[in-house]
């Protein structure tokens, strides 16, 4: 689909700002620490996997990996409480472990199997858990903005307490049912955090060349929403900032925006050769603010935990991923019969 | 242990490519997300990263090979601590390592021929259609009735559900403050709040957003359009939202919402605010389509669809509004949704419509019957799902049929019900079922070009002969 969708590469490289991190960055405990290592982690290596398993045509379709934005989901997981929902668009697998769900029912739906979390009938972009409180998954761009303003406004209506995450990627940002939401979310002060993904390009096209505000934590100035941009590479930076925003969403104020600060290392989809950055944006982006390696560098010289301590999880985390894969691989597709199923409930007498 | 790393696939459909250049080499170390080599296609060029550490044992395929299939073993990784030489040696064959590789082969594969592509299971007959009893009375004879306009009875259908069940409540433009467009949530406000009768903004695409978000966390919102005509602002949402989630959820994700609000023409509104939109949420699986023409089925179908745990299209007629038809006076008057009644027995010729399709074909039938031809009425209701079977059981009996309806032609509700004919009742029939449908043109301004456009009692009359042929 991106393929042969580079016009005006130059234009988009020299236009790719330097990535600053925050200057005051708050410091996580050693078990803080090694919870964002364990869950970004697991979201990095499964994506790995499911990168894998579709290069072997095991998963069919579409398929967009988190990999890189893995502070994001983890940070801001880590300022939510049980029973706050989360909405996201399609690039939506990181969300889906990070909220507690199985990577072996996800892996499963990636490859359309029966143990599949939508029992094979929704695939990589149409996942859903209700005990998790995940509401999708949706695959068309910007969508999932009204429909998480939505849960926002059923928190609201029966005053449970509770606080939606609404993620969006800087493409969905220009949708213009993004604004009807964010008009609607402060004139009801409903409890939502807008979490807005800037990870620099929507499929290939740089943010400088979509977007007339590329300060999207501005996007709801208008309508009186707060926003900040942060560093989305650092957990700790994002913890923080989901802490200050859901504390305002919680307790009545209204929506919150954050930009998120972000990179996806890979393409838009497996089928992207992302001929629309340079090699060395990517290599230095890696090397220099790789959310993960961050923490496992602070785990060893400032937590005094040891290089077998991190091998033996990064052992554990592996075991996950091959389980979920092997399940993945050899559960059955869904049975014919599902093909007539879970059209329409059935309406009680 | 040590790994293979096989040719990817770039895409579903790629089954070979060429390998063009290796970036690393072997006895190199490499680490989760080296890149590896790089990898053609016709339509692209692609980097292999690695997932898996250790040390590249063995290139298995050199640069520049072109053809190289996917999932063919392409170089060997050697595991930390591993003998190189032996994993070398060892690697390279469609072994399985744990890896999942050889199941490749057996994923999902397309049918090479017809006689090997696999047939769907046959729907289950609720799908389709379903059979039933045709339906004349749903309420004893001795109840109480009350004459009552449709804006009346739809009123009274949501305040008596808003009264039963808190998590029922009306969101729409002016349904509040101004007691709806055109009154049809008079005084709600006053009775429930400004919490459960709520005034959005002129923005469907968010509010039906919004609602349909609301279901999902099992609230039950009545999403009220001003008209149908600007929920195609909302239409993403309707159908990719609201009609899909169920399925894509493997049944987890329901979504308990009515969408309501005048469809079809009304007078000398223009071709944008006159669409009949009955044909297009028809065609939609994980909808239900509700047009109704007399105020009791108005308010025995809108209790329904609010009780309906799936997403229900409510199709109002702006000219039905103020129309008053006997309502029983009953605590609880709730209609079956997928039902069609028989309005008027007759035995010549089947006339099928609904909504204000039905005011045609009444009136053509009067007009019949003083000329001897006997015409069986049928009010469709539902129109997905469509109760085939009502319709069929008629045919069989007067041999005859005419559709009709204020939409368009082509794809309309008209063909739908001729398609069933012919596959369920062709054996049946005596006459080529005749459709009666708004005009192929968008709808004119001007009095008389509006009446032009749209169906008459005449048209209906001289269809119904032309299958009698008389």
């Amino acid at each position: 689909m991106a393929a042969g969708r580079n016009a005006r590469k130059a234009a988009s490289k020299a236009d790719a700002p330097e990535h600053k991190p925050a200057p005051n960055i708050p410091q996580f405990t050693k078990d803080e620490d090694l919870h964002a290592y364990r869950e970004m982690l697991l979201i990095r290596r499964f994506e790995e996997k499911a990168g894998q398993l579709y290069g072997m045509g095991l998963i069919g379709g579409f398929c967009h990996l988190y990999i890189g934005q893995e502070a994001v989901v983890v940070g801001l997981q880590m300022a939510s409480t049980d029973g706050d929902q989360v909405i996201t668009g399609y690039r939506d697998h990181g969300h889906m472990l990070a909220c507690g769900m199985d990577a072996k029912g996800v892996m499963a739906e990636l490859t359309g199997r029966q143990g599949g979390y939508s029992r094979g009938k929704g695939g990589s972009m149409h996942m859903f858990s209700r005990e998790k409180q995940f509401f999708g998954g949706h695959g068309i761009v910007g969508a999932q903005v009204s429909l998480g303003t939505g849960l926002a406004f059923a928190d609201a209506y029966t005053k449970n307490g509770k606080v939606s995450f609404t993620y969006m990627g800087d493409g969905a940002a220009n949708q213009g049912q993004v604004y009807e939401s964010f008009n609607m979310a402060a004139l009801w002060k409903l409890p939502v955090v807008y979490v807005i993904e800037n990870n620099r390009y929507a499929m290939g096209t740089s943010v400088a060349r979509a977007s007339a505000q590329t300060d999207f934590s501005k996007r709801g100035l208008s309508f009186g929403i707060p926003g900040e941009q942060v560093d989305g590479m650092d957990v700790r930076t994002v913890r923080e900032a989901a802490i200050r925003a859901v504390e305002h969403a919680r307790s009545g104020q209204g929506p919150y925006i954050l930009e998120m600060q972000t990179y996806r290392y890979r393409g838009h989809s497996m089928s992207d050769p992302a001929k629309y950055r340079s090699k060395d944006e990517v290599s230095k982006m890696r090397d220099e603010h790789d959310p993960i390696e961050m923490v496992r560098k602070r785990l060893i010289e400032a937590h005094g935990v040891s290089e077998a301590d991190l091998k033996a999880k990064d052992a554990e985390i592996r075991e996950i991923v091959n389980e979920s894969a092997d399940f993945a691989t050899n559960d059955p597709e869904p049975d014919p019969k599902e093909l007539w199923t879970d059209i329409l409930l059935e309406a009680r007498a | 242990m040590a790994t293979d790393i096989l040719m990817p696939a770039l895409s579903p459909t790629m089954e070979e490519g060429k390998l063009a250049k290796w970036l690393k080499k072997e006895g190199d170390a490499v680490k989760s997300g080296d890149i590896l080599a790089e990898i053609e296609t016709d339509k692209a060029t692609m980097e292999v990263e690695a997932i898996d550490e250790g040390v590249l044992a063995k290139i298995l395929v050199p640069d520049g090979t072109e053809n190289v299939a996917v999932n063919t073993p392409i170089a060997i990784i050697a595991a930390e601590g591993e003998d190189v030489s032996e994993a070398a040696a060892g690697g390279g064959k469609p072994k399985s390592n744990g890896q999942a590789a050889p199941e490749a082969e057996k994923a999902p594969a397309e049918a090479k021929s017809s006689e090997d592509a696999p047939k769907a299971p046959a729907a289950p007959a609720t799908v389709t259609s379903k059979a039933s009893e045709p339906v004349t009375d749903e309420f004893p004879a001795d109840t109480p009735m009350a004459s009552m306009t449709v804006r009346e009875a739809l009123r009274d259908a949501m305040a008596e559900e808003m009264r039963k069940n808190e998590s029922v409540f009306v969101m729409g433009e002016e349904v509040a403050e101004y007691q709806g467009a055109y009154k049809i949530t008079q005084g709600l406000l006053q009775e429930f709040g400004a919490r459960r009768v709520v005034d959005t903004p002129i923005t469907e695409h968010g509010f039906a957003g919004i609602a349909v978000g609301a279901a999902f966390s099992g609230l039950r919102p009545i999403c009220e359009f001003m008209t149908f005509n600007f929920a195609m602002q909302a239409i993403d949402h309707i159908i990719n939202s609201a009609a899909k989630t169920l399925y894509m959820s493997g049944g987890q994700l329901g979504c308990p919402i009515v969408f309501r609000g005048p469809n079809g023409a009304a007078a000398r509104v223009g071709a944008q605010h006159s669409h009949d939109y009955s044909a297009w949420y028809s065609n939609v699986p994980g909808l239900k389509v509700v047009a109704p023409y007399t105020a009791a089925d108005a308010k025995g179908l809108l209790k329904a669809a609010i009780r309906d745990p799936n997403p229900v299209i409510f199709l109002e007629n702006e000219i039905l509004y103020g129309q008053s038809f006997p309502v029983p006076q009953l605590d609880d008057f709730v209609l079956p949704i997928g039902k069609a009644k028989v309005h008027r027995p007759g035995k010549d010729v089947t006339l099928v419509s609904f909504s204000i399709g039905m005011t045609y074909a009444l009136k053509a039938a009067q007009a019949l019957a003083e000329e001897g031809i006997e015409a069986e009425v049928i009010d469709l209701r539902t129109l997905r799902p469509m109760d085939s079977a009502t319709i069929v059981e008629s045919v069989k009996k007067t041999g005859r049929c005419v559709t009709v309806e204020e939409g368009f032609p082509q794809s309309g509700i008209g063909a739908e019900i001729v398609a069933r004919l012919m596959a369920d009742a062709f054996d049946y029939l005596d006459a080529p079922v005749l459709r009666v449908t708004g005009k192929d043109v968008p709808m004119p301004y001007a009095a008389n070009l509006e009446k032009l456009a749209l169906p008459s009692v005449a048209e209906v009359i001289e269809a119904a002969k032309a299958v009698c042929y008389k």
